[in-house]
């Protein structure tokens, strides 16, 4: 795959205005760090990162990296130090809590590792949740989870507790849930990483799909050399910083 | 969905849940039975009329007083009739406790009018005023006695010395279930009959005088009157409503009646502590599945609502449970310490307070791990481990 660039080059396919394309994710000078007791833990250092529409990138680095961080970021669940962070032309970091909860409703999608499905509610349920923050009626609302869960396979399951279903299957459930709100961006945490290799390519392969069948920009965390053959573009971070992809630091 | 996720949550843990709905049932059963003791306690004193006052002599109430204070009692402006009423304190059969009952020498003719909530067949009362040996026992009484009009009752006399017979001329009824009908009145005239012959000094007192008034809000002042009446007499009286009288009695036992109201809130306390401990856990093994509703947008209100709600609805089942069962183990104590307690039953109040207790332990004890899901940071949730 490519190196990482600060600017990471438009997909195919991405809009343009006026022979300049405005990035979905627009991270400029983004610093973040953590107080362990007296001590104050740099996590990510002045990040400059643009993610055109439509990209599918994945984002690598050792543990303890910053790239789980960068990715909550983006997602709005952590708020950074210092920096700007527009998601579709939205600096997210001025939302206050309450404003920032219904932006997330409304722009993200999130794919976890360990799939973070709620065990009391079938597979229905869980995709349906994000959909009751919707002014959606009950009868819409069935006819976008009966779809959602149509497009992941899960047909069949639609009735099904977590307990009940594999790994990969409640893999796909969550991506269900992620996409069925049609949001911006759709985030995923290692969402391989509690995989075996056919149920991991299963999930990559439904991730291809909402990046290029539904034009859906996907921004994944992954350790995973093979999740990221998957991805248009790879940034790599390391001690909170982008570096080049032999580990050069960018500029 | 809301209510969906609360309910379901709750039979996660069956066990955990069960557990501790069994031991809310316990606790606001446990809570109604003691809150029902001390109601039962207070039972003299509830049916307490405010219209009757009771003279008594003002040393203390084993002293009597002069039987001839009822003519100047009656004098008194705002009196519409005095009765007396002499504590007998005979033994019927032994002295054991289940067969201890109290009985009164009464005025015969007008007792029965001083007392509305006893319930009297018109042909009962006319024989029991007939016959001067003639006793009206109670309902509860007779009921626990097995007496029948016709029977005779033979008592050993523990403060009117010799054997006294009185022939059961009628049974009264309690108007509801908060009138005491365990006792037994007979006639003062015959009491003091039988004194005349053998102690005559004895003769002609009275332990007290019941007296009706027309209008309560007179009370305290009819009462300064009686007793100034006599002020500086042999006999000086203390004149009080019935429902002070009756309290005094129960001041005695106060300390009692205080331990049992403490540990009936005690045990509220140790349920509080058993489900605040079940609902910390619980909020605690969930902290990821709540960081997981906050990423996609639910507030940290809906968040703080599940735990609290989950609370309350276990609190609120398991006092459901408890109330419910409060009525049939009432009824089976007060079968066995009816002698003890002639009215034992579950007030009205005692279930508005065992479902207040139930509803606010349900909120107390939800209140910090709600606050606590409700605020947890998304990425410090996401991470938890339950």
């Amino acid at each position: 795959m490519t190196a990482s660039p600060t600017r990471a080059p438009p997909p195919e396919g991405a809009g343009e205005a006026g022979g300049a394309i405005r990035p979905i994710v627009a991270i400029a000078h983004l610093s973040k760090s953590y107080r362990r007791g007296d001590q104050v833990v740099p996590v990510l250092r002045d990040i400059t990162l643009d993610i055109p529409p439509g990209d599918f990138i994945a984002l690598m680095g050792p543990s303890g990296s910053g790239k789980s961080t960068l990715l909550n970021l983006i997602a709005g669940i952590d708020k950074p130090d210092a920096g700007e962070l527009r998601v579709d032309g939205e600096d997210i970091t001025r939302l206050a809590e309450a404003e920032l909860a219904d932006w997330r409703a409304a722009h993200v999608g999130f794919v976890f590792q360990f799939y973070n499905l709620m065990p009391v509610l079938d597979a229905f349920e869980n995709v349906e949740l994000p959909l009751l923050l919707t002014s959606l009626g009950k009868r819409d609302r069935r006819e976008r989870v009966e779809t959602a869960l149509a497009l992941v396979g899960l047909s069949d399951r639609m009735d099904h507790y977590p307990n009940e279903l594999s790994g990969g299957q409640q893999q796909r459930v969550a991506i269900a849930r992620a996409f069925i709100t049609d949001p911006t961006i759709i985030v995923a945490d290692e969402p391989t990483g509690d995989l075996d290799r056919k149920s991991a390519e299963d999930i990559l392969g439904l991730l291809r799909r909402l990046n290029s069948e539904m034009g859906k920009t996907v921004i994944m965390v992954t350790h995973d050399r093979h999740a990221v053959e998957s991805a248009r573009h790879v940034t790599h971070l390391e001690k909170g910083e982008l570096v080049a992809g032999d580990g050069e630091k960018v500029t | 969905m809301y209510f969906k996720l609360v309910f379901k949550n709750i039979f996660r843990h069956r066990l955990r849940s069960l557990l501790t709905i069994v031991g809310l049932v316990v606790a606001i059963l446990a809570f109604g039975l003691l809150q029902t003791v001390v109601h039962a306690w207070y039972a003299g004193a509830d049916m307490a009329s405010t219209t009757r006052l009771i003279t008594r002599n003002a040393t203390s109430l084993v002293f009597p007083i002069p039987i001839y204070y009822r003519e100047r009692i009656k004098a008194v402006d705002g009196v519409k009739a005095v009765a007396v009423s002499n504590w007998f304190g005979g033994i019927y059969k032994d002295q054991s406790f289940g067969n201890f009952f109290p009985q009164f020498a009464v005025d015969h003719d007008i007792w029965f009018d001083l007392y509305p909530e006893f319930r009297t067949r018109p042909d009962e009362l006319l024989a029991w005023k007939k016959d001067r040996s003639g006793a009206m026992v109670g309902r509860q009484l007779a009921d626990q006695h097995g007496f029948k009009v016709g029977d005779v009752i033979a008592l050993k006399g523990a403060i009117f010395p010799g054997t006294w017979e009185f022939t059961v001329r009628g049974i009264f009824e309690p108007r509801d279930d908060t009138t005491i009908t365990r006792q037994m009145y007979f006639h003062w005239d015959y009491l003091n009959e039988r004194m005349k012959q053998l102690f005559p000094k004895r003769a002609e007192y009275a332990g007290l005088f019941i007296v009706q008034i027309a209008d309560p809000g007179r009370a305290a002042e009819i009462s300064r009157t009686i007793d100034r009446e006599f002020k500086n007499s042999l006999a000086e009286t203390l004149t009080e409503t019935e429902k002070a009288f009756q309290l005094g009695f129960v001041a005695q036992t106060e300390t009692i009646v205080m331990a049992v109201r403490i540990v009936s809130f005690v045990v509220i306390v140790i349920i509080f502590a058993v489900v605040a401990n079940t609902m910390a856990m619980t909020a605690r093994e969930r902290m990821a599945e709540y960081a997981t509703l906050k990423a996609l947008g639910f507030g940290p209100g809906f968040v703080a609502g599940l735990i609290g709600g989950e609370s309350v609805m276990i609190t609120v089942l398991g006092g459901l449970l408890g109330i419910l069962a409060t009525f049939p183990v009432a009824a089976v104590f007060k079968s066995l310490l009816g002698s003890m307690f002639p009215v034992f039953q579950v007030a009205p109040g005692t279930v508005a307070m065992q479902a207040a207790a139930a509803v606010g332990v349900g909120v107390l004890a939800g209140l910090a791990p709600a606050i606590r899901a409700g605020r947890v940071k998304i990425v410090d949730g996401l991470r938890y481990i339950g």
